[in-house]
């Protein structure tokens, strides 16, 4: 993957992991985290917005953060399926928050170190914030999960639909500023703490699902496009 | 990374309400320093205590006696001011996915956020009169409890969100900026805090208008458009004409409210207009003009009869919103009901064991 293709799929993984937390709004399970989603949504969109940014000036296109948000249609897409994902219940929400950061931190933490400045400056800073991220889904992970009978269902049944989707997330790309690849036994090992702490166990299924970093996505991206684009694309070439 | 990254326009509103607040941050601190000279101990005779305390314009507090009608109104006050922030939510809430820029995206997000924080204040503050938030969220989930009318209206278009905090929190400004120098501590306090926030979502709605009124011929339409519904709805939220008003007068000696409806309905009028004008969009009033007399404008004013509607139940979007609380509280159950069991399994697991 070229550096492009890179910050692209990186600050695409942050757009549409922000646009799905956002319409928890108004809807989160207690006011606390109502304001907690929302703080985790603007943490994926400020990374999204310096990733975009980046991806345009890389590029040499002259495409800004918008252009490239907003005209691009799901085939040019490049974020993994785990974010485009509906929400589901809670339980879903935070199996794929908690995968999401989980890969995340340790992403940012590499990309902190690399040799691009500007990468390595996003990487420092949404690393603080990807970690806690993943305290606060894993918190939650372990309170559905060792909670009641039912939160248990109901946190295994998410693991259990969410767990395939997280093996794209580290296919190996050696020409990449970081190869996710070397990523996986950072997340294999965070995962399985909390899933033992949380009394889960993952699906035993080989079933991995893939395509989005080559812009072959499930049927929901689409849609989550088609509200999240409305507006803009019927005033083209408008200032908001 | 978000918020405020843009240039504040000329002639921005919140600066003169800003400074209201200030001066009431300036005036806690005063009376908090200021000794009470004379009068009854606390402890001796507490009905002349309360009123002496109210007299001096200094704080009850959540420890002081006071009569059982001053803590009911104080109570139903405040929690109708948290539901309604906490409903605020649903309205502004549904441009969030469809934000058209990602600047704008993280700016509204940043403000629902804010109202939510703004509801748990308030909560916390209707807390310390010896009430739980669980209970007033029951209230208002059955229907006992009200919020402001103004959310019973339905955002339509993008414009919406720049009515809204250029209207609705400007109003709302007006509304609290006096109760930052209410006569309970607690609610004073949120007040100031709360109204700090608001003036920077004012800002940003101005901000939001101000851009379409300056953009393409279907932008501007979309502005003047949402400025044409919003602007009655934001002149009943001051609630009815001060003869109909029915607690007015009881608060208004406990220093509870300090202005009448009437009043602050024309300040946030007096304020407005300038501001529409820098704007270049029209206030739907064909009589709104200046009184040299009376040194404020003449207006219309909102049909009242409309806003007795909405309270009823019969807006456009109360149905919706109640359900939408309802549903949210209802979904969460199992997650609440979760957190609690994990919480009491730790607790266990921590107890040292008997020998
Ligand atoms: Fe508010
Ligand atoms: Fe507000």
């Amino acid at each position: 993957m070229s550096r492009f293709d890179f910050t692209l799929a990186v600050g695409d993984d942050a757009l549409i992991a922000a646009q799905r937390l956002g319409e928890w709004t108004s809807r989160a399970p207690e006011m606390e985290e109502d304001i907690a989603l929302a703080n985790i949504a603007l943490d994926q969109l400020g990374a999204a917005r310096l990733l975009l940014t980046y991806a345009g000036e890389l590029e040499g296109a002259g495409r800004d953060e918008d252009d490239l948000a907003y005209l691009r249609d799901d085939r040019e897409f490049r974020n993994c399926l785990l974010v485009e994902l509906p929400n589901g219940d809670f339980g879903v929400t935070m199996a794929k928050l908690f995968f999401l950061a989980a890969y995340q931190v340790p992403l940012y933490s590499a990309l902190a170190g690399c040799a691009d400045e500007r990468l390595a400056a996003v990487g420092a800073k949404a690393r603080k914030e990807s970690a806690y991220h993943l305290d606060h889904a894993a918190l939650w992970v372990k309170r559905l999960g060792d909670g009641t009978e039912e939160s248990h269902r109901r946190m295994q049944d998410a693991v259990d639909q969410v767990w395939p989707y997280v093996h794209e997330l580290f296919a190996p790309d050696p020409a990449a500023p970081v190869d996710p690849s070397t990523l996986r036994a950072d997340f294999d090992a965070t995962v399985s703490a909390v899933l033992d702490e949380a009394t889960l166990t993952r699906p035993e299924t080989g079933w991995a699902p893939g395509g989005g970093r080559d812009g072959l996505h499930t049927e929901h991206l689409s849609y989550l496009l088609a509200e999240m684009q409305v507006l803009h694309r019927a005033h083209p070439g408008a200032s908001w | 990374m978000y918020g405020n990254d843009f240039a504040p326009p000329e002639d921005a509103p919140g600066g003169g309400l800003l400074g209201e607040v200030e001066a009431a941050e300036a005036a806690l601190r005063e009376a908090a320093a200021r000794a009470r000279r004379g009068g009854a101990a606390p402890d001796e005779d507490v009905e002349a205590y309360f009123a002496d305390v109210i007299n001096a314009d200094q704080k009850i507090e959540p420890r002081d006696w006071m009569p059982e009608a001053y803590r009911r109104t104080l109570i139903r006050q405040i929690a109708q001011h948290a539901h309604s922030e906490i409903i605020g939510m649903q309205p502004e809430g549904n441009w969030i996915s469809r934000a058209p820029s990602l600047k704008r995206k993280a700016i509204l997000l940043a403000k629902v956020q804010d109202e939510a924080g703004h509801g748990l204040y308030l909560y916390a503050a209707a807390e310390t009169l010896g009430i739980s938030r669980d209970e007033l969220v029951e209230l208002l989930l059955d229907g006992r409890q009200k919020y402001s009318s103004i959310f019973n209206y339905p955002t339509l278009t993008w414009a919406d969100v720049g009515a809204i905090g250029w209207l609705v929190d400007g109003a709302a400004i007006v509304n609290q900026v006096p109760l930052c120098r209410c006569s309970y501590g607690p609610y004073a306090r949120a007040m100031i805090r709360v109204c700090k926030e608001e003036s920077f979502h004012q800002r940003q709605g101005y901000e939001i208008l101000h851009t379409l009124a300056h953009g393409t011929p279907a932008q501007k339409a979309m502005a003047q458009d949402s400025v044409d519904r919003w602007w009655y709805p934001s002149l009943a939220m001051f609630g009815p004409p001060d003869g109909d008003s029915t607690h007015s007068a009881q608060s208004m000696a406990w220093k509870i409210k300090r202005f009448s409806n009437d009043e602050l309905r024309q300040r946030f009028v007096d304020m407005c207009v300038g501001q529409a004008e820098v704007l270049g969009l029209t206030l739907p009033d064909p009589d709104l003009r200046w009184n040299d007399e009376r040194q404020a404008y003449d207006y219309t004013q909102p049909d009242y009869a409309e806003l007795m509607r909405v309270i009823k139940g019969d807006g456009p979007c109360n149905r919706e919103r109640m359900a939408h609380r309802r549903k949210a509280h209802a979904d969460g159950a199992w997650v609440r009901e979760a957190a609690a069991a994990y919480a009491a399994k730790r607790a266990e697991r921590k107890e040292p064991v008997a020998a």
